[in-house]
């Protein structure tokens, strides 16, 4: 059973528990610390991959569009641009929805892919999942199709039932898509 | 009106208990009666409060600059454990008669998730309010984690008036004691998933 | 070896920890929306069960009484730390999806409980064995009732649809229906498992 308690051999056995236990977790950490990294990464670049066309190497930059900080990917193929992916994060149903938005030079949307959400699993979640809402953004051009959802006058099929989530994702990849717009302009001057 | 949102949103629509099943062997513990109920629900209002407060600080200026987050956990359960033990001491001697009415109480609270729950979210998840989505302040942080708490009360003592009625009720035998609170819990979580997407 | 098995057995029925004992309510609840995640919720429960247990059961002669908590939860808290670093390196998506929940098995009655019961006045074969035992207990309530929600709320099992293009009843995903399934789950066990 356990020790008599004194002054002297709880203050040691308090300490030597945490001190192990540091010890033991700092080790861990530098073990773990390459392996996390790297599962970022390779999670990021898979977003990135599944949003546009094939591609040699990525450009990393954080950009400011109208007051909102984006992160911006430019993918290069043998010299020549071949699309951006763009980071872009607004309010959904249940909390922040961030999607990863692909868009080719000439200002479509190649494709789209939730990095995370918050929303209502079987209703906004299908943001996700729904194949039919997911595939109209595959080619979507801005130019001729006018984005936001068809309950306010656009070209976007909402999920049923979870018209705030359509709303928000649309709001988002409209945003991606202004601030591809307004950097290329930018970079015209 | 950024801290209104935050305690409504709190209170009602991502209550603790109901919609983010935090603390709930407490709340199933203590709401038998209803005095008891409001008795842990105090206390656990105090904890979580103070010990968001602290871990945040800690959180902050020890956790961040040294890029030891990976303590996190670890560090704030003992902030808890340690910030129960002062309380209980401080409250002794402070103010008996509260201490008579939540002292029971304060033991259970160092298990009860609820509280490195809401020190963890708050430091580590973003929110959005109303705003673009950001991590808390300090300020924001308390009002949040003050507001959190009233919902657990809310929901305990609305729970413990559900239960003592059941107790007079003639409940099939396989049904009696946690099984028929459970299911009347469900009941409960479904009224409060009318106020969903209220606040965002 | 036999009275090390039976310690194992007795952790799935009679002391089975969610139907019998009560303990961790909140992960059994929170992360059961689908048989999978309730299987790794589990899975991630036992894996700090059975090394805090033996751990506990190692340290526990030279811990002075007056301080034993402190130090159990010293010791749990770096084993589920450990865990939360494992799994953001190997298994990332997995680590998102239980979210808070895997921190939170730090407060865990189940660990700390079994600690306090069990591994802090036995050896260390049979603390692993009451660890590894609980621990499957455990796994195997949620996966149950992670499986009859995902088939009420999804019409899915382990990820596989079966009724194709329907959408099941929503509200057993959400939270009302883990309380009423695991309500009900009690029953059932109280009815046909537990012999008074």
């Amino acid at each position: 059973m356990a020790a008599q308690s004194n002054l002297k051999n709880m203050v040691m056995v308090l300490g030597l528990t945490c001190l192990a236990c540091s010890a033991v977790l700092g080790g861990a950490y530098a073990l773990t610390k390459e392996p996390i990294d790297a599962a970022s990464v390779a999670k990021t670049n898979k977003a990135i991959g599944a949003v546009l066309p094939a591609f040699d190497e990525t450009s990393y930059e954080s950009v400011d569009v109208e007051g909102k900080t984006y992160n911006f990917y430019k993918a290069v193929k043998g010299g020549e641009t071949v699309g951006y992916a763009v980071e872009s994060t607004v309010v959904g149903f249940g909390g922040p929805l961030s999607l990863m938005v692909g868009i080719t030079p000439d200002g479509t949307v190649h494709n789209t892919s939730v990095l995370s959400h918050a929303e209502t699993p079987g209703l906004g979640a299908k943001c996700n999942t729904d194949a039919k809402f997911m595939a109209q953004w595959e080619g979507f051009d801005p130019s001729v199709k006018i984005l936001s959802v068809k309950k306010d006058g656009g070209d976007v099929d909402a999920i049923t039932a979870s018209t705030i989530t359509s709303r928000a994702y649309t709001e988002a990849v409209k945003n991606a898509v202004n601030a591809v717009k307004s950097l290329k302009e930018e970079s015209h001057e | 009106m950024e801290y209104f949102l935050i305690i409504i949103s709190a209170i009602f629509v991502n209550n603790i208990v109901l919609a983010q099943f935090l603390g709930i062997c407490p709340y199933l513990g203590v709401s038998n009666k209803l005095s008891t109920a409001t008795g842990m629900s105090m206390a656990v209002c105090f904890v979580i409060t103070l010990a968001t407060l602290v871990t945040y600080l800690i959180n902050h200026y020890l956790l961040v600059p040294f890029q030891l987050e990976f303590l996190q956990t670890i560090a704030f359960i003992l902030v808890i454990a340690a910030l129960v033990q002062m309380v209980e001491i401080v409250l002794k001697k402070v103010s008996p008669s509260l201490y008579q009415a939540l002292g029971i109480f304060l033991p259970l609270i160092t298990t009860n998730c609820a509280v490195l729950g809401v020190a963890i979210t708050v430091v580590t998840k973003e929110f959005t309010f109303g705003l673009p989505s950001h991590m808390l302040n300090l300020g924001e942080a308390l009002v949040y984690a003050f507001a959190t708490s009233l919902g657990y009360g809310l929901a305990m003592v609305i729970f413990a008036g559900i239960r003592e009625h059941l107790a007079m009720n003639d409940v099939p035998k396989a049904f009696k004691g946690v099984p028929i609170a459970l299911v009347s819990v469900g009941i409960l979580a479904l009224a409060f998933m009318g106020f969903s997407g209220m606040v965002k | 070896m036999s009275k090390n098995f039976k310690l194992i057995t007795d952790g799935l029925v009679k002391n089975n920890p969610t139907f019998v004992l009560l303990l961790g309510m909140c992960p059994t609840l929170a992360t059961t929306t689908s048989a999978i995640n309730g299987l790794s919720m589990g899975l991630a429960t036992l894996f700090v069960l059975v090394l805090s247990n033996v751990v506990i059961s190692l340290i526990a002669p030279v811990v002075p009484d007056k301080v034993h908590i402190p130090v159990y939860i010293v010791v749990i808290a770096t084993f589920v730390t450990l865990l939360q670093l494992l799994m953001q390196a190997y298994t990332p998506a997995m680590y998102e999806t239980l979210g808070l929940f895997i921190p939170l098995i730090v407060v865990n009655c189940i660990v700390l409980g079994r600690a306090e019961a069990f591994a802090s006045k036995n050896g260390v074969l049979a603390s692993a064995c009451d660890g590894i035992g609980v621990g499957i207990g455990f796994t195997l309530a949620l996966t149950v009732l992670g499986l009859v929600r995902e088939i009420l709320g999804s019409g899915s099992a382990f990820g596989f649809n079966f009724i194709g293009g329907h959408d099941g009843m929503l509200a057993f995903v959400m939270a009302p229906g883990a309380f009423i399934c695991l309500g009900y789950l009690m029953v059932l066990f109280n009815k046909f498992v537990k012999k008074d």
